[in-house]
């Protein structure tokens, strides 16, 4: 066990001072809002769609105060409940998405780069013309879709994310795929007699694998935003059902001209904040990970002193 | 670049089979609930909708080819139309939004690659990292609360109803900010100018982290290379060479990423608009898409597609003009 971690945290300990501290930074940001996304029940003052409390309604539109530590919006919630809540909502909508477009992508992209010939040029093809849409107008049109075959709800959000990512899985895995395919332990593989299922799956699938985490985490980041972005423009999860950041915004626009800058500022900066904090531990593990960026760290040397009697050349 | 025609294609097929086969009927969606089943029939029979789908495809395909893109099914408007009026909106908002990321975002780049890990590099690099991460729709709401409110400038709309009702009444070009100009009227123009000035901004701050973080890296290359190792030795002043030398090498590939811009600035646009209620192709997409007007959404969103590919073949051959080594490959 105590190995499997030694092995597991290798790479962090030979990172160099900024890789690990921005790993580091990444990983404890990301962390609190884990941690506000579990323990939302326990940590949330209120519901997130809670107006009253014992028979009392909320103030409405009031401002940071004691009662409220993030005052209320013009529908009488709690603005701290509803980012912690929020926090609930966007990690769940991502975790789901991403894992589903890379059970999606990475198979598809082994498959179309082991295989090769025309089911290669095809799934590449479609790909490409995926990947170069507007990566918002392809969630927009998915979510328009879904809201009318199955709702509008987390699993409804997750989806019309997933579609937007597995290109990138696939590009990816696939590009790996195709140059480790001719390597000579693929070679040797082939020679013993193993099958095709066999190589893509034990020899090719660790192999190629190795980048699916940082591409995941960077997915991640790009998809908090696409979420609170269809929440913002009404095609994301509805109110009552989960708190969303970005339909909060989307009802905080009509305040800010009149000055009212709590009920947009708390949940736009909590989705500032996860996005940075995952963008953070994107790119400290690409560091750490890919060894074409990576520097390892030096170990000091300790010279064995001089011998006297030694002349130096040329003193 | 006879890539775009395949190209094309597949995103047209797409688009088809995204918002015609898929479940979901356009006329029930738009009108459901509301009459029998057949007038629901008939409204079908009169778009076309019972045919099969092989027939609908190709005719799509045959419309798409002549730039028609369709008609609405809640008022009845040809897409073409709401291109027309709409459309100038979404163009004069996204170059200024260039405008500003170019402005913005190359001397910052440029600093921040002169003076490496410098605290100025530090900070400018933050900067790109923020404003990538923020959602544009939040950086325009704080936008509007610190900069608009205290300055005073309009956060809604293209122009005041005064200029709308004067130059708007009687469009030459469609494009509000040059029909302005054409009108002669100097406040107009002012007018239209400064309501473009905010969501232009916004716009621009998110693809300005971009030019940030390329112009940087290309100018730590471009510093470590041989040219410039050689009109040093020669004696050339570092800001010559650096002006002269560096710079203009490292921008060559600004080029290519602004094509690569494009698609992430058109789903841009339309936050930026619903944030700024900005009379564009997105908050009319938008508004189609609450209406659950199938037509509407497949013919803007075709149009959205076709912008894109048109974009990145222009890029292209831009490139090629620019620079020698991509034309002789």
């Amino acid at each position: 066990m105590n190995s499997f971690f030694g092995r597991l945290l290798a790479p962090f300990r030979n990172t160099t001072g900024l890789a690990r501290w921005i790993l580091v930074t990444g990983l404890i940001i990301t962390g609190t809002f884990v941690i506000a996304a579990i323990f939302a029940p326990i940590l949330a003052p209120y519901g997130f769609a809670q107006m009253s409390v014992a028979g009392v309604d909320f103030p409405k539109t009031s401002p940071p105060g004691p009662g409220h530590l993030f005052g209320t919006n013009n529908q009488f919630y709690d603005i701290l409940s509803r980012v912690i809540w929020g926090a609930q909502t966007a990690i769940s909508v991502v975790l789901l998405s991403v894992v589903l477009s890379a059970l999606i992508g990475v198979p598809l992209g082994l498959l179309s780069g082991y295989v090769g010939r025309w089911t290669d040029r095809i799934l590449v093809f479609i790909m490409d013309a995926l990947y170069a849409f507007p990566s918002l107008l392809l969630a927009i049109v998915f979510a328009f879709l879904l809201q009318h075959s199955i709702g509008s709800g987390v699993i409804s959000a997750a989806l019309s994310l997933t579609v937007i990512y597995i290109p990138q899985y696939f590009r990816v895995v696939r590009n790996t795929t195709v140059s480790a395919r001719e390597a000579t332990y693929v070679e040797a593989a082939r020679a013993l007699g193993a099958k095709n299922g066999t190589i893509m799956g034990r020899y090719l699938f660790s192999n190629v694998i190795q980048s699916v985490p940082v591409i995941a985490t960077l997915n991640a980041a790009d998809a908090i935003s696409t979420l609170a972005a269809l929440g913002f423009l009404g095609l994301g999860i509805q109110p009552t059902d989960a708190s969303e950041w970005g339909y909060d915004l989307s009802r905080a626009l009509q305040d800010a001209s009149a000055g009212i800058w709590w009920t947009g500022f708390f949940p736009g900066m909590a989705i500032v904040g996860l996005v940075m904090g995952l963008t953070l531990v994107g790119e400290g593990l690409n560091e750490t990970i890919n060894p074409t960026l990576r520097k390892r760290r030096f170990r000091k040397v300790t010279l064995p002193p001089r011998t006297p009697g030694r002349e130096e050349v040329g003193s | 670049m006879l890539l775009i025609i395949p190209m094309m294609w597949v995103l047209l097929t797409m688009v088809f089979i995204l918002l015609r086969v898929a479940p979901g009927d356009p006329v029930s969606a738009a009108v459901g609930g509301k009459l029998d089943p057949t007038v629901i029939a008939a409204r079908r029979a009169s778009l076309g909708l019972d045919r099969p789908l092989i027939v609908q495809y190709f005719e799509y395909l045959g419309q798409v080819i002549r730039l028609d893109f369709g008609k609405t099914l809640s008022d009845n408007r040809p897409v073409l139309d709401i291109i027309r009026d709409n459309g100038g909106a979404t163009l004069t908002l996204t170059i200024g939004a260039f405008l500003f990321a170019l402005v913005i975002g190359i001397p910052l780049g440029l600093i921040a690659g002169r003076r490496r890990d410098s605290i100025a590099d530090v900070l400018i690099r933050l900067f790109g990292v923020i404003t990538y991460a923020a959602p544009i729709f939040f950086v325009g709401l704080l936008i509007q609360m610190f900069v608009a409110r205290p300055l005073g400038l309009p956060t809604s709309g293209i122009a005041s109803p005064r200029t709308q009702f004067m130059v708007g009444s009687a469009p030459k070009t469609h494009i509000l900010l040059f029909d302005a100009a054409l009108s002669g009227d100097g406040n107009a123009f002012m007018d239209v100018l400064i309501h473009h000035l905010l969501p232009c901004l916004t716009l621009g701050l998110l693809v300005c982290g971009v030019f940030i973080r390329l112009v940087r890296v290309n100018i730590l290359q471009t510093l470590q290379s041989d040219y410039v190792e050689a009109a040093r030795a020669r004696g050339i002043p570092e800001n010559k060479v650096i002006r002269d030398h560096a710079f203009r090498n490292a921008l060559v590939p600004v080029v290519t990423v602004i094509g690569l811009q494009a698609a992430m600035l058109l789903g841009g646009a339309v936050l930026t608009e619903n944030t700024f209620n900005w009379p564009g192709l997105g908050t009319q997409l938008v508004h189609y898409i609450e209406a659950l007007d199938y037509p509407a959404v497949q013919g803007l969103v075709t149009f959205f597609a076709a912008i894109v590919v048109v974009v990145s073949l222009a890029v292209d051959v831009i490139n090629a003009l620019i620079d020698p080594r991509v034309r002789y490959r």
